[in-house]
């Protein structure tokens, strides 16, 4: 039996330790919102936070979880919805919508380590994350504001 | 349980003959209504579009959300004349149903460039289009959902609004003409107010009032960006996708087919597989093998490890040899000859050169998958699909029941691109659902099983003679050889074989709106059995590139600006693409000096009946060449939805740059070479444009906008390119000639 925390609730699974975080969430415990994409590392579909860090759950098991995991359901706070997604909201940034969830997480871990991200950053950051509908553009526009939204909270 | 499924049970219905008030169409079989596919336990309905239940209006959408947004338009058009409140407005993907017919599916049917149709040709397309009623043909494809539905769903809409208005008008003693509606309810002049949802069970057995379409000034939804309804699921990851599905004793599965594409399977073993922790059952599936297991991984894992020996492919061993295999439909007669203006034949050729184009992969960002579950003899499938009735009948024969026993739930599409039309993976599911009655199955594909069983986009080669004189072009001549996706797909769909002219596979060639004298477009089907499908913009996709290449060829051999030699050709045959032109000339700078290090192409395509002109502008750096920016033009008529619009227009631009700059699928034994992103990339966050999207509503009908940005993008680049560093690539996909960032 393994334990590990998702989003503060704790699980048992008994699924053998090699198996990817990403099946032992979508299958095993049934968190449907992290998408499996490639399983190679390839395409950022599949991203979570493991201690607040963006990890590709494709890639790092169950044995080798290394902390609490965060995944797209867990972001909002009950029924407030984190900044980002808010201005994924405001943005009108998802078309088919697969990608989303692993964008969202990859631009979380940005922005909790660059709040005021340049073009560069978000180059940088969310390169590994595909999106075959080519949502780029409203995802630069929506980190760039919700980076704002964020910086705003903070000042005021 | 799906929602649509809980909500026919309990809910009620309001009714309009929409679909036969609205359309005045020769032959009897075509004015009679539709028959309500929604059945629900109370209540009653004459409406497929509309149902009112104690949570509010919920639209049945009779397209699927594949990600160009056509529920939020669609309900867009309901809520207008509904006066619904659009924020409580909720959206169900509708049942396999010959009532969700298709009608513009086939109003590009006629032999005809969409921009020269007259009047009567016109009518005669939406003529054929009544006929796809018969048909029944629920395809979300073809860039029709928008046209499809404008008249349609309004009139549902209006429908359902007069005869709420007429129950109130009895309940209340007042006439209806004295009643107004607004944000859900029936407002009486002193104030008195009725929610719908109160009013709604009586509606629905009333006869359907006669009712006019409101007149575009007192629109209050249509022609503003709408908030998405499927926005905030799909920030939250709650939007359910073909294997999100969660079922009591959910098992997983996965499946191996035989990578030899035409190819089968001799014998496996399925001992290594049952080894693999978790693994479950190993099924024949005749070309190849299913297995289930607790999790998805266990069940690849496992598919990876049995031991399976494949009888070869019939294909030809290399892909040159299948290039070779299109270059031989040259020798033979040409199936069309849709465009044959002047005398080329006379016409000495200046340029003779040949165009390539590979295969290509839909890689849709959701690998193929399904949910499905045999209970007491009834099939039940969740897939995200572009053609639920043929998914339905598949299913059912798949599974061994009847159509009757098949409940089929679209759902959310992980992008479509024309490959989610196909059935493949709801046969699977519904072969393994039935081996294991009782236990429902999550079928998720591999990305390489997604990558190597596809319906690809066919390579073809194009070959061109040309001339120029006194800076004009006097001679366009092409002829185009690929095997034909329109015969390979019909024959699939329906079982029979398509003769005649294939349109399809000269679109966006014979059908551009250039004055030359002497013009022609002749279409050579090639023999070749690569299993090949509706890839976004279909034959555009390639005949694009092909055109507006060579005209760019023909530009400089005639000394002129490509940009203004195609005005001057396409000025005199329509002032709507021309209009396309200028607009991407004045807000790219055209005619202002390039920096050094930069290069500008330009391309024009009229498909789908929407003019879309594309501007790439490249900078080359220290590391590569960046595509640095990019502008379009597109006119598609009347907008409904700037936002929407402007999303497939960056979308389409995005995936026509990723295919022709690293898009290719090639082949050994009939086995594709490339197996998951790191052999067939896209275009990403660090390397896709900054883009600017002008939407201007000159053309006087309306056009799609999910596939016209791909066949003007593949050319502009590669015209930018040739601007950049004098080099002419014929042969596609550009990484391979130049260093361009990836
Ligand atoms: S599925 Fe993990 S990176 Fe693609
Ligand atoms: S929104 Fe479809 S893949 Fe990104």
């Amino acid at each position: 039996m393994h334990a590990l925390t998702v989003n503060g609730t704790d699980y048992q699974t008994d699924a053998p330790p090699e198996t990817p975080l990403l099946w032992v969430l979508r299958d095993e415990l049934g968190l449907t919102g992290t998408k499996f994409g490639c399983g190679v590392a390839a395409c950022g579909a599949c991203t979570v936070h493991v201690d607040g860090q963006a990890v590709r759950s494709c890639q790092v098991t169950l044995g080798d979880l290394w902390g609490e995991v965060t995944t797209i359901e867990g972001l909002a706070e009950g029924d407030r919805l984190a900044p980002l997604q808010e201005a994924w909201i405001r943005h009108q940034v998802a078309q088919c919508g697969y990608c989303q969830s692993g964008q969202i997480m990859q631009a979380a871990e940005l922005l909790a380590e660059t709040p005021e991200p340049t073009d560069e950053d978000i180059d940088a950051a969310m390169a590994g994350n595909l999106c075959r509908c080519g949502s780029y553009m409203a995802i630069r526009a929506a980190i760039h504001d919700a980076a704002r939204a964020m910086g705003g909270g903070r000042a005021g | 349980m799906s929602r649509l499924g809980k909500i026919t049970r309990r809910s009620l219905l309001v009714g309009a003959v929409a679909i036969a008030g609205g359309a005045a169409f020769g032959v009897y079989q075509i004015r009679r209504p539709v028959e309500n596919p929604l059945r629900p336990q109370e209540g009653a309905t004459l409406n497929p579009h509309v149902i009112i239940d104690q949570q509010g209006i919920s639209l049945i959408a009779p397209r699927a959300e594949m990600g160009q947004g056509i529920h939020t338009t669609l309900a867009a058009l309901v809520a207008e004349e509904l006066d619904a409140d659009w924020d409580a407005i909720r959206v169900l993907h509708g049942p396999p149903a010959a009532a969700y017919y298709n009608a513009a599916l086939a109003h590009g049917a006629l032999p005809v460039a969409d921009y020269a149709m007259r009047d009567w040709q016109r009518r005669v397309g939406e003529g054929i289009g009544a006929a796809t009623k018969l048909l029944g043909l629920q395809v979300t494809g073809g860039s029709t959902s928008t046209v499809d539905a404008f008249e349609r769903l309004r009139l549902a809409g209006a429908g359902a609004r007069e005869a709420l208005k007429a129950v109130a008008a009895d309940r209340l003693d007042v006439a209806a003409d004295r009643l107004r509606t607004e944000q859900g309810r029936v407002i009486a002049p002193d104030g008195t107010e009725i929610d719908y949802r109160e009013l709604a069970e009586d509606a629905a057995t009333r006869p359907v009032p006669r009712v006019a379409l409101r007149p575009q000034s007192e629109w209050k939804l249509l022609g503003r960006s709408l908030p998405r309804v499927d926005m905030r699921a799909k920030a939250t990851g709650t939007a359910q996708f073909s294997t999100d599905i969660d079922l009591p004793g959910l098992k997983c599965a996965t499946v191996r087919i035989c990578p030899h594409l035409g190819g089968g399977m001799e014998s496996f073993d399925p001992a290594p597989a049952l080894e693999v922790p978790g693994v479950e059952q190993v099924l024949d599936l005749g070309d190849g093998i299913a297995v289930v297991a607790r999790n998805t991984w266990a069940a690849m894992q496992g598919a990876e490890a049995a031991q399976v020996s494949w009888t070869p492919s019939p294909l030809p061993a290399t892909t040159e040899a299948m290039y070779d295999r299109i270059a031989e439909a040259f020798e033979a007669r040409a199936n069309s000859t849709m465009r044959d203006d002047g005398s080329p034949d006379d016409a000495e050729a200046q340029l003779e050169v040949e165009y390539r184009v590979p295969f290509l992969a839909h890689s849709t960002m959701e690998p193929m998958g399904a949910t499905a579950v045999l209970e007491d003899g009834h099939l039940t499938v969740w897939v995200g699909n572009q053609a639920p009735r043929e998914n339905l009948k598949v299913a059912a024969e798949a599974a061994g029941v009847s159509e009757e026993n098949v409940t089929l739930h679209t759902v959310f599409l992980g992008g479509g691109f024309g490959r989610r039309v196909e059935t493949d993976v709801t046969r699977q599911a519904a072969r393994i659902a039935a081996q294991l009655p009782g236990t429902p199955i999550r079928l998720t594909w591999s990305r390489e099983e997604d990558m190597r069983h596809d319906f690809y986009r066919p390579a073809a080669i194009a070959r061109m003679r040309g001339a120029v004189a006194e800076g004009r072009a006097t001679l366009f001549d092409a002829q185009i050889a690929a095997p034909s996706v329109t015969r390979a797909g019909i024959a699939r769909m329906t079982g029979r074989n398509m003769g005649g002219p294939d349109k399809g596979h000269v679109e966006g060639a014979f059908d551009q709106p250039y004055a030359i004298e002497n013009y022609r477009v002749a279409g050579h089907l090639a023999d070749l059995d690569v299993p090949i499908g509706f890839w976004r913009a279909v034959g555009n996709s390639f005949n694009g590139f092909f055109h507006e290449g060579f005209i760019d060829e023909l530009a400089h051999a005639a000394g002129r600006d490509p940009l203004a030699f195609r005005l001057d050709h396409v000025a005199p045959r329509s002032a709507v693409a021309a209009g396309g032109l200028e607009t991407v000339r004045d807000l790219s700078g055209w005619d202002t000096d390039r920096a050094p290090g930069t290069g500008r192409g330009v391309a024009m395509t009229w498909s789908f009946g929407t003019p879309t002109a594309v501007v790439i502008e490249l900078v080359e750096e220290d590391r590569g060449i960046r595509i640095a920016r990019a502008w379009m033009a597109c006119d598609p008529g009347l907008v409904l939805d700037h936002a929407i619009v402007r999303a497939q227009m960056e979308s389409g631009l995005i995936y026509g740059l990723s295919a022709a700059l690293m898009g290719e699928i090639t082949f050994t034994d009939g086995r594709a070479d490339q197996g998951n992103f790191p052999e067939y990339d896209a275009l990403r966050m660090d390397t896709a444009p900054r883009i600017e999207v002008a939407i201007l509503q000159d053309n006087p009908h309306m056009g799609g906008v999910g596939e016209p940005g791909p066949p003007p993008a593949m050319p502009a680049l590669a015209n930018a390119l040739h601007d950049l560093t004098g080099q002419r690539i014929r042969t596609l996909p550009l990484k391979a000639h130049a260093p361009f960032l990836t």
